[in-house]
């Protein structure tokens, strides 16, 4: 066997949710990836993001493609359903899941080669169709299964470990998501926790496509002193331009701030995102600004970080569909079939 | 050139040559119907060009007592409106037959034939005389020649005139314009020929509970009552009409009377790679779900059906199939993708493949299809072609038996993973090789990793020999299991002892059943299996081994039905002989006799 069974160990003092679940509920199998991989600090802000949300677990879907990143739902929500599509087509298995359950949590977790070169085309029509789902790009800027070629969104200068050097400009996802009208856009880091968890709740309570392009370095391929996607260089060029903080439905928000600085944004089951501007000069919830904003940033070398854009007023699939509240794959069969009768009078169209 | 002989009462084809896109379609489908309402059965092929207007465009209408529907090979009657195939059309029509056509322009260097009858009738003039604007007179030729044709063949005015107005039932104007045109081409027949001609309609009574309709409108009407809730496709003739048909009837059918929501959803997706993922989104989540599509299609969606195969989702695919290679002749028919359909993907693959011969079969076996790819959990493709799926065919009314409730298959629900200590999705308790599944969001006990990677019977990741192998002996095991399930052949036995049987599958079907009348006729008795699914089951074997001889019909040119056989059945190739038809037209009886007899004549020498 190759896959790994985490030994389920709960303390006595380990914090319950209102579930009465602990974190360990929410963990999965043990990570077959390299020591100190990015994607491993991924799936622990998920854990601690379902878990802190109170979501039973069985009600999540885990969608993932092909790649490392693409194996990281194995290691996770282990009372979740998976699935591991084929490369680069998780959207269109996302898109007929959430068609016929609408009310299953939808977490898809990707890569830049799943999402940003097969993918691509997959992922914009996710997004153009606001699929109600979270959609994570694990970055890296590497194909690491097939051992370190580069990926789409590599930068231009960048080298890889064998000392080739990248000429290709790269493919953000952002700027992609801002241009095809995204409803939730964000990037962050895997080495920070605490701009990711919230990002992600937030981005569960969304109603619609919620990208997060996470820059996760890839240790054993991409993190050396010439990578753009490395850690250290992540640390020193990120660029947070607004905190996300999330406050569940009937919270009392509590922390306090200067008037002007916090934007709160009511999400559609009564929670609230407040977007705190870290970066003076940054628009929250201009598309157009945000766009140039991160364009600027991006020829200074610098990677901007945040929910850098949301808007809740979009319809999604299902609206845009005009589809019944119920989940289509709850409907009994006699009120999908037109019956006997039904049948003999429309054919009279036929005669 | 088959010759036409005199008289030919309700026995006869009237083939209408046209320019695309002026408006033929609806004066051509108007006539048929016409003729279905005498009581007359009748079909109708339209040869169609890959344009929206200005190429030529054929419709061919067989009026055939004897209830004939396929394609004869003769033109008693011919319509001639199109200047730049006039030659042709003039060439094909049979020795005694009658040519009409547009004399407001002279014709004389073509009128070049002796042995018929030509007839001319100043349509455009006509029309450029009574209607001013422009488009109306290029639209009301089509009625005029109507109205010609009314007189010349005795046609039931009074269903003409029904049947416009149940046209036109929304637009007054509309039908008095139409009915106009048709008493101007039905007056100046009856003033300048003798009429009816020879050929001519008498009414009968053998179309009651029958019904005109086209393949992919029944079987979207099949995925509607099937109970299908998830559809997506991406647009490709020949079965776009599918979803389309599919959208009108939920419209109608599927929509919450009181505030208008629909109960399906429909998905038009960015192609189809992505249309067959959404299918499988949806199937693993317990919708039905399908998606039509055609030969392009079905390759963009070998990765997926691969996947699908096994990792064990159930999918209903239709491929109404067109002419191949590549982009082909999509307005043409063909039955060349029963190779790629049946092992579809890379890796030891096999899919389960229901083969219709008409609209009726085509909402039949809509619906078996969904049961199929739930009770295997595994695609399910239903193997339409552009004959069946585009063209009108007489068939049976459909009926519906109230009793029908879906097979769902193995799923597991809620209150039966609370009472079992563990799921494992891949252990076959059962010995069928159809194992237990459980739908995301039900319960924490059936969760589990759909993986198209190695797996073991457990739903585990593997990489181990024996582990792997396991899995892939047991879907051979599914695959004996689903030859027992699938429907039957159906068996048409000669009316005397036959050595010789055909094997086909498919829109063959008109044409064999004519061929088998007209050998019969000259002594030659041959029995007839239609294979109506892959895997083919115990008939099929036996029906091969019974007979010294068997002649397998189909409309490829590299007999991939022949090949299916062999490879599935063990059934030596020498013993099958290939009877093939792969222009693009749909079958026409001529090469089926032609092949018996020459098969005969060369037993005889031998």
């Amino acid at each position: 066997m190759t896959s790994i069974v985490k030994p389920k160990i709960i303390h006595q003092g380990l914090k319950r949710n209102a579930l009465g679940l602990t974190v360990r509920d929410y963990e999965g199998g043990m990570s077959t990836l390299c020591a100190g991989c990015g994607h491993d600090s991924i799936t622990a802000a998920l854990v601690q993001a379902f878990f802190e949300l109170d979501i039973p677990p069985h009600s999540v879907a885990k969608m993932s493609g092909i790649g490392c990143s693409s194996k990281t739902p194995a290691y996770f929500l282990s009372a979740s359903h998976g699935f591991n599509a084929v490369h680069g087509r998780m959207p269109s298995i996302a898109t007929g899941a959430h068609a016929a359950n609408r009310d299953l949590v939808l977490i898809g977790v990707s890569g830049d080669g799943d999402s940003l070169s097969i993918g691509l085309g997959q992922f914009m029509h996710g997004l153009r169709r606001n699929l109600n789902m979270v959609y994570i790009i694990e970055n890296n800027g590497v194909y690491g299964l097939t051992k370190g070629q580069f990926s789409a969104s590599a930068d231009v200068g960048t080298k890889a470990k064998r000392g080739e050097v990248n000429k290709q400009p790269p493919i953000d996802p952002v700027q992609i998501a801002m241009a095809l009208g995204g409803t939730f856009v964000a990037r962050s880091f895997s080495g920070d926790k605490d701009q990711l968890v919230p990002l992600i709740k937030a981005g569960i309570r969304h109603t619609g496509f919620a990208l997060i392009d996470v820059l996760s370095p890839c240790v054993t391929f991409n993190d050396h002193e010439d990578s753009t996607k490395s850690y250290a260089h992540t640390r020193e060029f990120r660029h947070p331009v607004v905190q996300a903080d999330f406050v569940p439905p009937a919270q009392e928000i509590k922390a306090a701030y200067d008037e002007g600085e916090v934007m709160p944004v009511e999400l559609h089951d009564g929670s609230r995102i407040l977007l705190r501007k870290v970066a003076k000069d940054y628009t929250v919830g201009n598309r157009g600004e945000a766009i140039e904003y991160i364009r600027d940033r991006q020829r200074a070398g610098e990677i901007v970080t945040g929910l850098l854009y949301i808007d809740e007023s979009e319809p999604d699939m299902h609206t845009v569909n005009g589809t019944i509240a119920a989940p289509l794959n709850q409907l009994p069969h006699e009120t999908l079939c037109p019956g006997a009768e039904a049948l003999a009078k429309l054919q009279a169209r036929y005669r | 050139m088959a010759e036409s002989t005199k008289s030919r009462v309700n026995d006869f084809v009237l083939k209408l040559a046209n320019v695309n896109g002026t408006g033929s379609a609806s004066a051509n489908s108007l006539l048929m119907k016409v003729i279905f309402r005498m009581g007359i059965p009748v079909s109708g092929k339209n040869f169609f060009p890959s344009n929206i207007q200005g190429l030529p465009t054929w419709y061919e209408i067989r009026v055939s007592k004897d209830g004939y529907l396929g394609r004869s090979g003769a033109v008693d009657l011919m319509v001639a409106m199109n200047s730049n195939t006039y030659e042709r059309d003039l060439k094909e029509v049979s020795i005694g037959g009658t040519l009409l056509y547009d004399s407001t322009w002279p014709r004389d260097r073509l009128l070049a034939r002796h042995d018929i009858e030509i007839l001319g009738v100043p349509l455009a003039r006509l029309c450029n005389e009574h209607f001013s604007n422009a488009r109306t007179r290029i639209l009301m030729k089509n009625m005029a020649y109507v109205g010609t044709l009314a007189a010349l063949l005795e046609l039931d005015r009074k269903l003409i005139e029904e049947l416009v107005q149940e046209t036109f039932a929304r637009k007054a104007a509309l039908t008095e314009a139409n009915m106009q045109a048709i008493n101007l081409g039905y007056d100046y027949a009856v003033e300048h020929f003798d009429c009816p001609l020879p050929t001519r309609v008498q009414p009968m009574d053998k179309t009651s509970g029958h019904i005109m309709i086209d393949g992919n409108t029944a079987a979207a009407l099949g995925c509607v009552y099937a109970g299908a809730t998830v559809g997506a496709w991406y647009p490709i003739t020949p079965s776009t009409s599918l979803m389309d048909a599919f959208k009108s009837f939920c419209e109608r059918h599927r929509k919450d009377p009181k505030t208008g929501e629909k109960n399906y959803c429909i998905v038009q997706a960015e192609d189809e790679l992505a249309a067959i993922g959404i299918v499988l989104g949806a199937s693993w989540n317990g919708a039905r779900a399908f998606t039509p599509t055609s030969g392009p299609g079905i390759s963009l969606m070998n990765e997926f059906l691969g996947f699908a195969y096994f990792t064990e989702l159930p999918a209903v695919i239709f491929d109404v199939q067109r002419v191949g290679p590549s982009t082909g002749m999509p307005t043409r028919t063909q039955q060349a993708d029963l190779l790629s359909a049946a092992f579809a993907s890379h890796g030891d693959t096999k899919h389960v493949l229901l083969f219709p011969s008409d609209p009726g079969e085509c909402f039949e076996l809509a619906v078996a299809a969904f049961d199929l790819a739930d009770r295997l959990q595994t695609p399910v493709i239903v193997m339409s072609d552009l004959d069946i799926g585009m063209n009108d065919w007489m068939c049976k009314e459909l009926t519906w038996d109230a009793s029908y409730r879906p097979d769902r298959g193995k799923v597991l629900g809620a209150a039966e993973l609370e009472g079992v200590k563990a799921f494992h999705r891949y252990l076959d308790p059962d010995g069928d090789g159809i194992p237990y599944r459980t739908l995301p969001g039900v319960h924490p006990k059936g969760a589990y990793f759909v993986r198209g990677s190695g797996h073991n019977q457990f739903g585990a990741y593997t990489e181990d020999a024996a582990e792997y192998q396991q899995v892939v002996d047991r879907l051979r095991t599914k695959w004996a299991t689903a030859a027992k399930l699938v429907p039957e052949p159906v068996i048409r036995k000669a009316r005397k002892p036959a050595d010789w049987g055909i094997v086909s599958v498919g829109s063959c079907d008109p044409a064999i059943n004519e061929a088998l009348d007209k050998l019969a006729e000259k002594g030659i008795h041959v029995d007839y299996c239609r294979i109506r699914a892959l895997p083919f089951g115990k008939k099929v074997t036996q029906f091969l081994e019974q007979h010294d001889r068997v002649f397998v019909v189909e409309q490829n040119r590299d007999a991939q039905l022949k090949s299916l056989l062999a490879l599935e059945t063990n059934h030596p190739m020498q013993r099958m002989q290939s009877i093939l038809s792969y222009g693009g037209l749909p079958m026409d009886c001529r090469c089926i006799v032609e092949g018996l007899q020459e098969a005969q004549r060369r037993g005889a020498a031998a």
